[in-house]
């Protein structure tokens, strides 16, 4: 990736200036897909400019589609936790209950080439992870997501973007990182959101996030990182109501190679909108603690 | 790490179900500790009284694009100001007071920042009770937090170039008011409905602090107060539309949306309420209702007709002025208010991710049923 832009946003945003109006998934699909000559770039009237002429990403922001549930291209399956049954797998006892709600939609998946350059004992682990998902994945007791997966958690977060600081405060796990626009050096300690760095290259914000706890993962599907990993995210307006968001991942000690998620970001717009408060901490007592009660009720 | 249990669990001795007003009743006793120290310390006696601080005439507003007063940056409310004054004392110190008393915390930090004696014994059977409120509430005499931990200020609270003796100006006493009888009657019918519930039955039972779900000590607020033991820092971030201030304690995030108010339905009651921000001249008002009804201010958990006025003036390149008004009605037999100056903080502020390595709650849980299994 160069500082130049990013093509495929480019033609999205050609795309979005002419059709916005009637523009489908798929549409975004192909755009994502098409190369498009640097020629048809946007013009840069198009988006909201700070006083110093930056882009303006202030607002609530939210990725649709199920990267949450596994970023790479996935069919619908009846749940994460799975047991086997006599004829074909069922879904486990812990999440029988939730019927419908507890099945995972399908997705197709943001990874650019599709698949995760996993290591061999790094993509052994990963499966391990999926078969104990519902005792290893932090979201369900409540963790900081981690970056990138704070982005696209099924949750909005919003951007405060001033001349002197740009903040991200994301809905799930009231999770939140400042972006330094001056670096610090490097980061003092580990953490589970990391450290962020921004500047911008034109009319995209880079973002390096590195200084992680190893701890977070990227989806509910069991696909991990080491605390080595760095974060290369761009965010690139491609029209008032869209950023174009890419997020390379670097992590030698898992990884064979560097590789990329691609996804758009939405606004809403709706006047009402507002980031809701979701601390989840106090919502995963009874199945952290419920046993530790005087008198536990399960 | 949680460091919230602990503190809690020594400070609450007296008992869940109790309205304490914990924070502001050791952190009073701090002050004639330090002074004491600072009287018995001769050399500090005979230094010249350099303290004293006036306003820079030469001082220019900062201010954002849209040319409202600039509040960004990093700030810390820490100080060894308590909350409520002490009784005989009034509202300000002299500049040689504040000299000594400063002088005072600097001698106990550095004490405490020595090396200790590697051929020093272990502590005695349950821990050796320093008598410093501070240390004895983190650490319950075996030696939990040290000096290392603590960051509880140092600073006596200086506000409108006045150093202060308490942070609660009205009523004029420096004291909270009284509650009301309908708030006596509620906490009646509290306790009457927990029955025999102890306090670590449940974690439930436990404060909010030590479950991670908020600092202790109203540190997010509102109002925003210091909980006198350490991480009182603050990022705030302005855009036009609204003022961002995260607590660095459980990286609480308060949204202050800027203009006419469309509020939450009154059954809503989120975690640091429903915020909205204007500007007088030059100054930020913030009025705040939809409070949780569980996030108790002073021990006192909030009616649905609290509202908290907060005002914001960049009083220096240096220092926040920052003023605050509670309202309950069916609470507080008055408003009151407090002023807390909110001082630039050099340095990032780290990740305060609490729940996430919350042990002790789990701890404090378990060691709650082994004791039970012991007794049996």
């Amino acid at each position: 990736m160069t500082g130049s832009g990013w093509p495929a946003a480019r033609g999205f945003n050609t795309l979005s200036r002419m059709r916005r109006e009637w523009l489908t998934p798929a549409l975004i699909l192909a755009a994502f897909g098409a190369v498009v000559p640097l020629g048809l770039g946007a013009q840069s009237g198009d988006i909201p400019r700070t006083a110093s002429g930056k882009p303006d990403m202030n607002g609530l922001w939210q990725a649709l589609g199920n990267a949450h549930w596994d970023i790479e291209p996935h069919a619908a399956r009846p749940a994460l936790a799975m047991q086997p049954g006599p004829v074909v797998p069922v879904p486990a006892n812990g999440v029988l209950a939730l019927g419908a709600v507890g099945s995972v939609p399908s997705g197709y998946g943001v990874v650019v080439g599709g698949e995760i350059p996993y290591l061999p004992e790094a993509l052994a682990l990963r499966d391990e992870n999926r078969e104990h998902w519902l005792d290893r994945d932090p979201e369900i007791k409540c963790y900081l997501p981690g970056v990138p997966r704070a982005t696209y958690m099924p949750f909005p977060f919003r951007i405060f973007q001033s001349e002197a600081k740009v903040f991200m405060a994301y809905e799930y796990a009231g999770a939140m990182r400042e972006v330094y626009l001056e670096d610090p050096g490097p980061p003092q300690v580990d953490s589970w959101m990391g450290q962020s760095v921004g500047r911008w290259e034109g009319d995209t914000f880079v973002v390096e996030v590195n200084g992680f706890n190893g701890q977070t993962w990227f989806d509910r599907a069991g696909n991990h990182h080491s605390a080595g990993l760095h974060v290369t995210e761009r965010y690139t307006m491609a029209g008032p109501d869209h950023i174009m968001y890419e997020a390379e991942i670097d992590d030698p000690a898992t990884f064979s190679r560097p590789w990329t998620i691609r996804m758009p970001l939405y606004r809403n717009i709706d006047p009402n909108a507002r980031l809701g408060q979701f601390k989840c901490v106090e919502f995963v007592e009874e199945l952290m603690y419920g046993h530790l009660r005087k008198n536990p009720i399960r | 790490m949680d460091t919230c249990a602990r503190i809690r669990s020594g400070r609450e001795r007296g008992g869940v179900g109790r309205p304490a007003r914990g924070g502001s009743r050791w952190a009073g006793t701090l002050l004639p500790a330090f002074a004491l120290a600072a009287f018995a310390s001769v050399p500090w006696l005979n230094q010249p009284v350099s303290a004293q601080e006036k306003a820079d005439p030469d001082w220019v507003m900062p201010r954002t694009p849209s040319g409202h007063p600039d509040l960004q940056g990093n700030w810390s409310n820490a100080t060894v100001t308590p909350i409520q004054r002490q009784e005989g004392m009034g509202p300000t110190f002299t500049w040689e007071q504040v000299q000594l008393i400063e002088s005072g915390v600097m001698t106990a930090r550095e004490a405490a920042a020595a090396d200790s004696d590697p051929n020093r014994g272990p502590p005695a059977v349950g821990g050796e009770w320093t008598g410093d409120p501070l240390f004895d509430a983190a650490s319950g005499g075996t030696g939990g937090y040290n000096a290392f931990f603590i960051d509880s200020g140092d600073k006596i609270a200086v506000f409108d170039w006045e150093p202060r003796t308490s942070l609660v100006v009205y009523p004029e006493n420096g004291q909270l008011p009284g509650l009301t009888d309908e708030a006596r009657a509620w906490f009646a019918e509290r306790r009457r409905n927990r029955g025999d519930m102890g306090a670590f039955d449940n974690p439930e039972n436990r404060p909010l602090a030590e479950r991670c779900i908020m600092s202790f000590g109203s540190n997010a607020g509102p109002p925003m107060l210091p909980n006198y033991f350490y991480n009182n820092n603050y990022t705030i971030v302005q855009t036009p539309d609204h003022v961002m201030i995260m607590t660095e304690m459980v990286h609480d995030v308060r949204i202050i949306r800027m203009g006419e108010p469309r509020r939450l339905p009154k059954h809503i009651r989120p975690w640091m309420g429903d915020s909205w921000g204007r500007w007088e001249g030059d100054t930020l008002v913030v009025e705040t209702t939809n409070i949780h009804p569980r996030q108790s201010l002073q021990g006192i958990p909030p009616s649905e007709e609290m509202r908290v006025i907060e005002r914001f003036t960049r009083a220096s390149e240096d220092r926040i002025h920052y003023e605050f008004t509670v309202e309950d009605p069916l609470r507080w037999e008055e408003p009151w208010r407090g002023e807390v100056p909110f001082n630039r903080l050099d340095g990032l502020v780290y990740e305060y991710a609490c729940h996430e390595g919350n042990y002790a709650l789990e701890n404090v849980l378990r060691g709650a049923r082994a004791e039970e299994r012991r007794n049996r």
